[in-house]
């Protein structure tokens, strides 16, 4: 079994972390988004 | 022993392709810096259409005309990741390198560019949605995969996917399409060749490193020159047409006319000359310089004339 070099652990993990942080806050966004379309379209009808 | 330290020890090489990309590599994809001049006009495009739309949706209508402009932009670099190896312009951007997958770029431009048009079918109108899916197809596939490579008028076909934006943001108020938006898609169309071949001009050695057959490479500088003339010259009463037709007032209409007077003044100095030893290439650079700024502000007197006429400032 190959050893894994900590550097490269610790890159793999902060790149994972933000990606998880990118992606969450996009999802949160289009949430928020989502909701005030379907405010403003139910109010429009 | 040796074999076994080197499988044990992994080469930065490798590490670079074992490491998820960076969520700023996926950004870089989505080429930021075009994104803005098309944020800019699709969002003038809404501004001065006639009529009014929720603050919400105008947004979302904003947002997923970026978002399609990312995605086709993605799609493109996917598709031209081995040209963009070649030219030390593109040689750095995440495909290349190697820092993002092939499938995960490809991937990441269809998600973008499906939940663009989507989105804006459901929250705005299905026909804006129609013209954004159109405009995301004839740029990724239609120029990107089969026009560009093939011929020397790439520019001027791959400038109809830069104008589309302002027709969209303006459909997007408007659900109809009337004489106004297709003027705006034609400035703008008209207004690509001249603008990317003053480019095409000044480095011109690295497309020809790639292959790539621009007008310069291929049918030499004084065709590229004549070109530029005659596209600045169509230029010039297309912009003042919006005026012309009655759909926009004076101020817009002077303002076209100085704007693209300037634009055709620094496009005679292009033409009419030959590169010389040590060429600084400054009138091209001139040229390409004001062409962006050019674009800005007509845009931007556009928006300002709609705006007073609504408020009954002026006529």
């Amino acid at each position: 079994m190959n050893q894994v070099d900590p550097e490269h652990e610790a890159e793999l993990n902060r790149r994972r972390k933000s990606r998880n942080i990118a992606m969450g806050l996009v999802l949160a966004g289009f949430v928020v988004l989502f909701y005030a379309i379907t405010i403003v379209r139910i109010g429009a009808q | 022993m040796v074999g076994l330290f080197k499988e044990q020890i992994m080469t930065s090489a490798t590490l670079q392709q074992q490491l998820p990309a960076d969520w700023r590599d996926f950004l870089a994809l989505t080429k930021p810096g075009v994104m803005r001049l098309v944020i800019f006009t699709g969002l003038c495009g809404l501004l001065a259409a006639p009529g009014s739309i929720n603050p919400v949706l105008g947004f979302t209508a904003v947002l997923c005309i970026a978002m399609g402009a990312g995605g086709s932009a993605v799609l493109n670099m996917w598709w031209e990741a081995d040209i963009d190896a070649k030219m030390k312009r593109t040689a750095n951007r995440p495909l290349p390198t190697g820092r993002i997958a092939r499938r995960d770029a490809r991937d990441f431009g269809i998600a973008l560019s499906v939940a663009a048009v989507l989105i804006m079918g459901v929250a705005v109108n299905w026909l804006a949605a129609g013209i954004l899916a159109i405009a995301t197809v004839y740029y990724a596939v239609i120029y990107t995969m089969w026009l560009k490579p093939r011929t020397p008028q790439n520019i001027v076909i791959g400038g109809g996917a830069g104008a589309f934006p302002p027709m969209i943001g303006w459909v997007a108020v408007t659900n109809d399409i009337t004489a106004m938006p297709i003027l705006l898609f034609a400035i703008i169309f008209m207004w690509t060749p001249p603008h990317f071949w003053a480019l095409a001009l000044f480095v011109k050695s690295d497309y020809a490193k790639a292959g790539i057959p621009m007008l310069p490479v291929v049918a030499g500088e004084k065709v590229t020159r004549q070109q530029i003339l005659l596209y600045s010259v169509i230029l010039l009463p297309l912009t003042i047409a919006p005026w012309a037709i009655g759909g926009t007032s004076w101020l817009y209409g002077i303002s076209a006319a100085v704007l693209s007077t300037v634009f055709l003044g620094f496009a005679v100095k292009v033409a009419f000359r030959e590169r010389g030893d040590d060429d600084t290439m400054k009138p091209e650079k001139q040229l390409f310089a004001y062409s962006i700024v050019y674009l800005f502000v007509l845009f931007g007197v556009l928006v300002a004339d709609r705006v007073l006429a609504a408020q009954g400032m002026i006529g």
